[in-house]
């Protein structure tokens, strides 16, 4: 079964924790986000390809009393492989890093991802050192993945299985600066703009 | 120890001072004793990267996080890091990087010259501010100059540390 990617981001920040960081991937998962709600403690990236986690797991290493969610697609997730690495060497317990896995290149036209031919995601990040990884296609893998994501405190890694659909663009802030700055404001680190 | 040799110490020095607090790296004999005292201090996150462009989103990571980082790395590995250095552009992340330099300073081995010579014009396509250390003495007020400038203008700045500082690799054992 494969879940619908804009209710499965809805699902995982309904009821957000007040300490709970989200990088979204460049593209669909940082629209997915901002249909989910604005939110300065969100990070949109609108390129760094590959970069995702790794911005993860600076923010989670700096923040150790919040959470960081990191959710991407299978394609940026698969361009910066290397960091579920070293990541699984570093293991922070709290950092979570979700991959929505269409198997497609949803940006550029549909193309196929390597995870459509069999590459698997989870069992990567589980041969990496996560020690907790989770491969999500229902509703109830879904709404454990919630409610973990509230509580976890363990390196997580989970796979989401979506749809490969192609939902309106509900577009973000782009001015990184502007998301940078309100982002640490959100956390104290500078006064609000 | 003697001046020449112990400009890492005075570099690691120099980060402390700056509160630096994560320093992402990828191996590299130039900066072995530096990523040795970055280890052993427990005020550091030292983090071992597979590929120098982790360490551009890294240290992105942790300035929205309100922690300092910084990226050793040895030439080779600035053309890992092309693309995300758009993400501290785009951005304005604060990103120091120390690069110790091969291919320009009696270098045995030719595939190393490429990149070494494309270092430097290629950083400041990329709107680095780059300086140059070929002297163990320069080391400091250099690296100094660089943090400040990257932490307090918000910028990308890279401090080429000169193969003549470092020394040739030896490769008879």
């Amino acid at each position: 079964m494969k879940l619908d990617r804009r209710a499965a981001m809805a699902a995982l920040v309904a009821n957000r924790s007040e300490n709970l960081l989200i990088v979204p991937g460049l593209g669909s998962t940082t629209w997915d986000l901002a249909a989910a709600g604005d939110d300065p403690r969100n990070f949109y990236l609108w390129g760094a390809m590959g970069g995702a986690a790794m911005i993860g797991l600076g923010l989670a290493l700096a923040q150790p009393d919040k959470r960081v969610a990191v959710i991407t697609g299978d394609g940026e997730m698969l361009m910066g492989l290397g960091a579920l690495a070293t990541i699984g060497v570093k293991r922070p317990n709290n950092l979570a890093v979700i991959v929505f896995d269409n198997g497609v290149y949803g940006e550029t036209g549909m193309q196929p991802s390597h995870t459509s031919s069999g590459v698997d995601l989870a069992g990567v990040a589980r041969a990496a050192g996560f020690p907790v990884c989770l491969d999500v296609a229902d509703q109830a893998g879904l709404d454990d993945l919630a409610a973990r994501l509230k509580s976890f405190n363990q390196t997580l890694f989970a796979r989401v299985a979506i749809e490969a659909n192609d939902p309106p663009r509900v577009l973000p802030e782009r001015d990184g600066v502007a998301i940078k700055r309100r982002f640490r404001a959100a956390l104290g680190l500078e006064a609000q703009g | 120890m003697n001046n020449a040799a112990s400009w890492p110490d005075r570099l690691f020095d120099a980060l402390k001072r700056a509160n630096v607090r994560q320093v992402g790296y990828v191996p590299d004999a130039g900066h072995s004793r530096l990523i040795a005292r970055c280890r052993d201090d427990a005020e550091m996150h030292d983090v071992a990267l597979t590929t120098e462009e982790e360490g551009v989103a890294l240290a992105a990571g942790a300035w929205l996080g309100g922690e300092r980082a910084t990226l050793l790395m040895q030439s080779s590995g600035v053309g890992n890091c092309i693309n995300m250095l758009s993400l501290a552009r785009a951005c304005r992340f604060p990103l120091p990087m120390f690069i110790t330099m091969r291919g320009e300073w009696e270098e045995f081995n030719p595939w190393q010259v490429p990149m070494g010579q494309a270092v430097e014009p290629v950083l400041k396509l990329c709107d680095a501010e780059v300086l140059r250390v070929r002297t163990p003495d320069e080391v400091e007020r250099t690296a100094e100059r660089a943090l400040q400038s990257a932490y307090g203008d918000e910028r990308v700045v890279a401090v080429l540390l000169s193969q003549e500082l470092i020394g040739k690799k030896v490769w008879t054992k």
